[in-house]
């Protein structure tokens, strides 16, 4: 009943098997949370640097937020698993009408 | 396998956030709300970049006459560091070491209310030194709804994750609770997603201009 | 013995129903409370037809018209169609998909609570200093003006049964994904359930951007905000965009359960399997897809320039074509079948022709260049009521009809059911295609009155004679369901002889867990087949057990009373000393319910074999 997914037929060796795959897993926690504090750090240096135009600069950070976005959705929120494809349809479904609702407040309400 | 049953650490299976129907249920349930909140969110983005620095007279502050890194960096950095505190905790629920679980969900949410709490300082800031308030000004309106939405749902998860560390601590793990502590760590991710974007958009867009 | 089958009194019924978990008495409560508010819409509508009957006419004032006006469309498009159509996703899709009751037991019932007591809180308005009057789409600028509490009502409201909404929506997602029975592959689950999916989805993205504005139109109104206030900065047009990025999907919402139940009704009286099922599913997914890119056609006369309006002119007419797949795969299922008239299949077979009538006029305003002439005509009233009373209503009608031997056990009678459906066909007609031609003579919608001598005294006239044929109509169904509740003669499992989906091979009404044993699924209109190979019932796919049921819970009914009170503290918070503590105290009751919620266990309960078994001696145990 208990641990029927697993793989060889000694639960021993099954149990430190998952230990260190939860492990390496959280290593790579750890590597995204890194890569999204360096994400963010660039950033608040890209604004708070006064060489860049804000024709540079606002992009440059929306493609840093939802790079780190993604990170959080897939490696944070473990959408990068098997199981995941419901969720992630309605994600991006979610995300598609978020998208058209901002485009619509930024070109045809009126000014 | 009955939810309410006592586990062991031999006992307890690879995925215990998803282990019972009713489980598999909540998993999902949730994340179809997440869903629907994304585009809850999207719509006070919309509404807060349609409004921005829409001011009734000239002498209203703007967005970059508001905005201060120092403060908000601080802000993200706190929120983004209980987002793998929080991480931490459901390692250790997969492991099935509840004290530890317990542990980082508890920095989780020291860090939470210390977002909070400078978040509240910097809305009374606003207020005091720039006559920024909720109703001065369509601008202002906006602002306050969006960073306030996303503030009542970290308020919101704070209670939650403490109402679930109390009402199990004596009881530990089980596939009962598994599930509702999952949940709740998605829902803390989300809130740093949601703040991703609005430190993105609202102050780092605010203060380029 | 089972203990679920005793008699009870009044007072244990009501409590039962009170905390009931039970997806077909939620359903129940749906149809009672949905049916309450369609009956008070019609009687707001027969008001506006009196009024309208001849020109010049003071049988109401025209501030009180407005009022009548706004909460015959609220209630209608809130408080009526979607409750009834909840009644039927919730009393029919997890029978047809073989579960034995929706992922959230719990949240099914709150969500009910949540409409009601919204409902009950928007038509208090009535008795409290009049009902909102701003026309169900309640435009900002015009709401923002609207003296005294009526708009307060219509947001609170609103705002109390969109969450009931939304949890409704999520409720019916988990379930078809996580809940079907063994073999049930997405390409085998029947088109009613195929369609409240894809509405589901729709309420899951819709409903925020409804709950976001209305949140800011109460903070305007209520907090001194400044969104829609034009002279600090605010913008009235945000409003508009949200609501129609709300309010189109919401029809879409409201027509796709029809078009499933339809769907339902035609294949079991043609004898046919629906033709083109693929493509059915194809076109439901399509049209909700699409459902999504045109709301802007309901503003095409704000000016957002001829771009905007030129790509969701386009994006509307091309609905047009995943509904033509529909109507000609309805029409090509009855094509050749062997047809019984009955009941159901009278509206199946008048809707097809009323609704595309509904569907080609909304091709004409499609056209954003002629829109400007329909604009705010009776042109617009003429389009939307072919497609919500011809397609929405005739699907309540019919099904209601159709599956009220599964849901009661009985059968409503068949000819007085004829007697309402031609009334209210002729009704019907006689009502609203008059209307396209006032529209197109240049009658504004919207108005109390007219004056003599424009032409206009006739053909309202002859509308408001359909609109009285509507009403009886209605009558003689209340009296063919008080006469089938008295008469209460039991059918079996099959009542039309020839159901084909999974419903009809359990018991009717179904007992509370529905099935003793999950079924086997092994193809579309499952029942159909084992039937077709002589077999009087469905294959269990597992031997018999113990089932795990919820335990029925007060929660849900308290959870939303909160809310309901603390609706009357945000109102009345400036106007009266008490308001704020009302308003701490409706949300203590709300937050405080949900953390009892929270924090006791509810692992629900068992029944056992034994019972179970126990079950098949004694017949007609009631659930």
């Amino acid at each position: 009943m208990v641990n029927t997914q697993t793989n060889s037929g000694n639960p021993e060796t099954d149990l430190k098997y998952r230990r260190k795959k939860n492990a390496e897993e959280m290593r790579h926690q750890v590597i995204s949370f890194a890569l999204m504090i360096v994400f963010t750090l660039i950033a608040f240096l890209a604004v708070g640097y006064e060489g860049f135009s804000a024709w540079f600069a606002v992009p440059f950070i929306l493609v840093l937020a939802v790079v780190q976005v993604g990170f959080q959705l897939y490696y944070f929120m473990h959408m990068s698993h098997k199981g995941h494809e419901a969720p992630a349809l309605f994600m991006y479904s979610g995300v598609l009408v978020a998208f058209l609702t901002i485009i619509c407040f930024l070109t045809i309400i009126w000014w | 396998m009955h939810a309410e049953e006592k586990m062991t650490y031999e006992k307890w299976p690879a995925a215990p956030e998803k282990q019972t129907l009713e489980a598999k249920n909540k998993f999902l349930g949730f994340w179809f709300f997440l869903g629907g909140e994304t585009v809850l969110f999207a719509s006070l983005f919309a509404t807060y970049l349609a409004l921005k620095d829409r001011v009734p007279s000239a002498d209203h502050a703007l967005a970059k006459d508001l905005f201060e890194m120092p403060l908000v960096f601080l802000m993200t950095m706190i929120l983004l560091t209980s987002s793998l505190t929080s991480v931490y905790a459901m390692y250790h629920m997969k492991n099935f070491d509840f004290k530890k679980m317990q542990l980082w969900l508890g920095i989780t949410v020291l860090l939470g209310f210390a977002f909070l709490g400078l978040e509240i300082y910097e809305f009374n800031h606003y207020v005091h030194e720039f006559h920024h308030t909720f109703t001065s000004s369509a601008f202002s309106s906006a602002f306050y709804t969006l960073v306030g939405f996303h503030g009542a749902h970290v308020t919101f998860g704070l209670a939650w994750i403490i109402a679930l560390m109390v009402r199990n601590a004596r009881r530990g793990l089980d596939l009962y609770n598994a599930p509702k502590f999952y949940v709740a760590s998605l829902y803390w991710h989300f809130i740093d997603v949601v703040w991703v974007f609005i430190f993105t958009v609202v102050y780092l867009m605010g203060m380029v201009g | 013995m089972s203990t679920y089958a005793q008699k009870r009194g009044f007072g244990a019924t009501l409590w039962d129903y009170l905390t009931t978990v039970d997806h077909k008495k939620i359903a129940i409560l749906y149809f009672i409370a949905g049916g309450f508010f369609f009956v008070l819409g019609g009687i707001e509508a027969m008001i506006i037809r009196i009024q309208l009957a001849i020109p010049n006419n003071d049988f109401v004032s025209a501030g009180f018209y407005n009022e009548i006006l706004t909460m015959h469309g609220t209630t209608m498009i809130f408080l009526a169609a979607m409750p009834l159509l909840f009644g039927f996703m919730n009393a029919i899709m997890p029978l047809q998909i073989g579960a034995r009751d929706v992922a959230f037991p719990f949240v099914n019932a709150l969500g009910f609570w949540l409409f009601f007591f919204g409902g009950t809180f928007l038509n208090l308005s009535w008795f409290l200093g009049g009902a909102p009057d701003a026309g169900w789409t309640s435009y900002a600028s015009l709401s923002l003006a609207s003296e005294g509490h009526g708009i307060d009502f219509y947001v609170l409201g609103l705002q109390i049964s969109g969450f009931g909404t939304l949890m409704g929506g999520i409720n019916f997602l988990v379930t078809i994904i996580n809940m079907r029975a063994p073999g049930m592959t997405y390409m085998r689950m029947p088109l009613f359930t195929w369609t409240t999916f894809v509405a589901s989805s729709l309420i899951l993205f819709a409903f925020p951007p409804l709950t976001v504005s209305i949140f800011m139109l109460m903070f305007d109104r209520l907090f001194g905000s400044n969104f829609f206030v034009t002279a600090a900065g605010g913008n009235t047009i945000i409003w508009e965009h949200f609501f129609w990025i709300f309010g189109h999907p919401e029809v879409y919402i409201l027509i796709l359960p029809a078009f499933g139940i339809f769907s339902e009704i035609i294949p079991v009286f043609a004898r046919k399997r629906l033709f083109g099922y693929s493509s059915m599913v194809f076109a439901t997914v399509l049209i909700g897809f699409l459902g999504f890119m045109v709301w802007a056609h309901h503003m095409f006369t704000v000016g957002l320039g001829p771009i905007a309006n030129a790509i969701f002119a386009v994006a509307t007419m091309a609905i047009a074509v995943p509904t033509g797949i529909k109507i000609f795969n309805w029409l090509f299922t009855a094509w050749g079948g062997s047809v019984s008239f009955t009941t159901p299949m009278h509206y199946a077979l008048a809707f097809i022709p009323s609704f595309l009538m509904g569907g080609v006029t909304g091709v004409m305003l499609a056209v954003a260049a002629a829109d400007y002439q329909y604009h705010d005509t009776y042109f617009v009233v003429a389009h939307f009521h072919y497609v919500i009373v011809g397609g929405v209503v005739f699907a309540v009608l019919g099904g209601l009809q159709f599956y009220w031997p599964k849901m009661f056990g009985t059968m409503l009678n068949e000819t007085l059911g004829k007697i309402t459906f031609w009334l209210f066909f002729a009704g019907f007609h006689l009502t609203f295609f008059i209307q396209h031609f006032l529209g197109l003579w240049g009658m504004p919608r919207r108005i109390y009155t007219f004056l003599p001598g424009q032409g206009y005294e006739l053909s309202n006239l002859v509308s408001t004679i359909g609109a009285l044929l509507m009403a009886v109509a209605t009558v003689v169904l209340v009296i063919n369901i008080i006469i089938t509740v008295k008469k209460n003669e039991r059918i079996g499992n099959d009542p039309w002889g020839d159901g084909r989906t999974l419903e009809w091979a359990i018991p009717s009404p179904a007992p509370f867990y529905n099935f003793k044993q999950l079924p086997l699924v092994r193809g579309l209109d499952p029942y159909w087949i084992e039937k077709m190979e002589g077999k009087k019932g469905m294959t269990p796919a597992e031997p018999l057990g113990d089932i795990h049921m919820p335990n029925s819970s007060i929660i849900p009914f308290i959870m939303s009373f909160g809310l309901f009170v603390s609706a009357f503290g945000v109102m009345y918070r400036l106007d009266y000393a008490w308001g704020l503590p009302v308003l701490i105290i409706g949300l203590v009751i709300t937050f405080g319910s949900m953390l009892a919620r929270s924090l006791k266990d509810d692992h629900g309960f068992h029944i056992h074999k034994e019972d179970l078994i126990d079950d098949d001696n004694e017949k007609g145990v009631k659930a």
